[in-house]
């Protein structure tokens, strides 16, 4: 009875011992699968020229900009088409945001809940826009398996918040497995509705690292065919002057 | 003085369908004034009555960063609920009540609400809140005739619900509505979803804490908390009493024209009077009469138009009045898009001081209008009046 006692033990001991080693190498190659998704993503600033089509029930509309981003604390925005939102100019400093219209030759200061308001009508929020943070800051990631998406295969991941001030709790990234380029993210709500879904598109290769140049986000609960972010022009790590990122350039 | 009332009394119903059309003429503007005023007075009665039963309660306090006109305020605009209000909430005679901004969609169409998180066991607002203890699949809500109509939503849809917790992270829910309310007071319907506050507390990690707190009538503590401001029931029903006088003004031009008519009538009958009867007045003269005593004659004459048509406007006026007063006076547009306190019907009230001071205002009116044109009269010559010579 002792010797079967025993024997169920220790055969309990090693099942537990492989599910912890398989557990924690999971969690490592998906950190390190995450790591590489923002050694791609992220940089120390860059420069872009975008077209940003918001699809509608029955027109849809571009909004083409030009945008200098430094890290994740700065970046700079210029509208330049169409007219009606052409001069119009964004500046992101650390958690503020300000804004300046040409019609009104006014700047004003967006904060707290207006960061929530969609952009321009688009599916994505002010805040969307500003939070660049890397994901390996934000999420603790799990390899919960590899699927075959447009012909490439990729890792799934899925990432749960490991900080607080986080807008979406949850999410699931499907990434290239051999570029590491998110090519597909769904956020999920804390309650695990699916929220919004994101799709990388045209993925290119820039200097050492691939970039998608088209992203399409979608709110999920909401009609529409969703927002085609595209981007024309883009550099890494160029030096990007000072000024720039100050209000006084808003007026200029 | 006596002798002048019999006098004038007789001498305006020997002028017979002259007299009874300028005396319809004013009873006409005395129902007319009193109808419009007590419409006005029944509309402030049921605007603030219903923002009693509705709103306001007996007043209330409000975190100190609560700004109803603002919207994204108002995830900032909550604290935690004072604990000396503990016994009158479980009393039930204060009321704590959190408000957020929440996005809903109803078939995939987004409209950004407000989420109002009630107590459903309140006793202090007419809501129906306990509905919200429905058992259902999904999270039960309510909401406003109002926004069911324009979202075009009836009790059993379903509509999903986006909100942010304490952290800024994203949740949503599936949402069903269990009651559709009605209320004649737009603040409580519109872009307003009802849950339960415990309910709303746990999905925004705000345990605890409310946006607003309302007293029931008399409870009110006129001393708050630090971080909550007080809103007593006059400062909450400043914008009805705003409204009351801005349409109070605009009625007074109506008033002024009913009586200007009234009075250009009784003007020129007194103006014919004296131009046709200087004979009579001549002799009044020569019996002894003042002439001051023969322009009172004459005053009095013309101030009882104000009087008969006093009688003649409770004729017809007490019986439409009191019509009025009972199955009150539906307006023909939809007034809920007003924006206000307003009943689609409304049922005027009638204060005893209304209906004096309109008596009295008329009286004077009238008075000081008869008594212009006879004026004329001390300046007549006794004896070509007596000869009926024109003067």
């Amino acid at each position: 009875m002792i010797v079967i006692l025993k024997s169920f033990f220790m055969k309990r001991c090693l099942f537990f011992l492989i599910f912890s080693v398989v557990t924690n190498v999971s969690a490592q190659e998906a950190d390190d699968i995450l790591a590489r998704v923002d050694q791609n993503m992220s940089s120390t600033n860059r420069i872009f020229e975008s077209g940003m089509t918001i699809k509608g029930r029955r027109t849809s509309r571009t909004i083409l900009s030009k945008t200098y981003a430094s890290g994740n604390q700065k970046s700079f925005t210029e509208y330049l088409s169409p007219a009606s939102e052409k001069g119009t100019k964004m500046l992101k400093l650390k958690n503020q945001l300000w804004m300046y219209s040409p019609s009104t030759d006014r700047t004003i200061q967006l904060s707290g809940h207006m960061l929530r308001q969609s952009v321009m009508g688009s599916d994505l929020s002010y805040e969307d826009m500003m939070d660049d943070r890397k994901l390996t800051e934000i999420y603790d990631a799990r390899l919960i398996g590899e699927e075959t998406l447009d012909g490439r295969k990729t890792f799934l991941l899925e990432l749960t918040a490991k900080v607080s001030d986080v807008a979406y709790y949850s999410q699931k990234v499907w990434v290239d497995n051999e570029r590491f380029v998110p090519l597909r993210q769904e956020m999920y709500a804390k309650g695990g509705k699916l929220l919004k879904q994101t799709e990388m598109k045209d993925v290119k290769r820039n200097g050492n690292r691939w970039f998608p140049m088209t992203v399409i986000y979608k709110d999920m609960l909401k009609q529409g065919d969703g927002t085609v972010f595209t981007i024309t022009s883009i550099v890494f790590d160029q030096p990007i002057p000072d000024h720039i990122f100050s209000k006084a350039s808003l007026k200029q | 003085m006596k002798l002048a009332f019999m006098l004038a009394y007789r001498n305006l119903l020997g002028a017979g369908l002259r007299t009874w059309l300028n005396v319809f003429v004013l009873s006409f503007s005395f129902v007319i004034i009193i109808w419009l005023k007590g419409v006005l007075t029944g509309w402030d009665y049921q605007a603030k009555n219903d923002m009693t039963h509705w709103q306001i309660a007996g007043g209330q306090w409000w975190h100190q960063a609560y700004d109803p006109y603002d919207p994204l305020s108002l995830g900032d605009s909550h604290a935690m609920i004072p604990e000396v209000l503990n016994n009158l909430i479980e009393n039930k005679i204060a009321e704590p009540m959190l408000y957020l901004q929440a996005s809903v969609f109803p078939d995939g169409r987004m409209q950004q609400a407000v989420l109002k998180g009630i107590r459903p066991e309140q006793q202090i607002f007419s809501l129906p809140s306990q509905k919200l203890d429905t058992i259902t699949d999904d999270l039960p809500i309510m909401i406003g005739q109002m926004m069911a109509k324009s979202m075009r939503l009836s009790v059993g849809d379903h509509l999903t619900i986006r909100w942010r917790d304490a952290n800024g992270t994203f949740d949503a829910r599936e949402a069903e509505i269990v009651s559709v309310f009605m209320s004649n007071v737009p603040a409580v319907e519109a872009g307003s979803v009802y849950i339960s506050l415990t309910e709303l507390q746990k999905m925004t990690l705000l345990h605890d804490q409310a946006t607003t707190i309302s007293f029931a009538p008399g409870h009110l503590i006129e001393k708050p908390e630090n971080g909550w401001e007080l809103k007593t029931f006059s400062q909450l029903t400043k914008s009805v009493d705003e409204m009351i006088q801005t349409k109070s003004f605009g009625q007074t031009v109506l008033y002024m024209v009913l009586l200007l008519l009234a009075m250009l009538a009784i003007f020129d009958t007194q103006v014919l009077s004296i131009f046709r009867r200087q004979r009579e007045i001549g002799t009044y003269i020569a019996l002894g009469y003042t002439r001051k005593e023969v322009v009172g004659l004459f005053t009095v004459e013309g101030s009882m138009h104000a009087v008969f048509a006093a009688l003649v406007g409770a004729v017809y006026g007490i019986p439409f009045l009191v019509w009025q007063a009972t199955s009150g006076w539906t307006m023909p547009m939809d007034t809920s898009e007003f924006g206000m306190a307003i009943a689609q019907t409304l049922y005027p009230v009638y204060s005893l001081q209304l209906i004096i001071t309109t008596i009295v205002v008329v009286l004077i009116t009238t008075a000081i209008v008869s008594y212009l044109p006879s004026r004329k009269i001390a300046k007549l010559n006794p004896t070509e009046a007596l000869r009926g010579k024109l003067q």
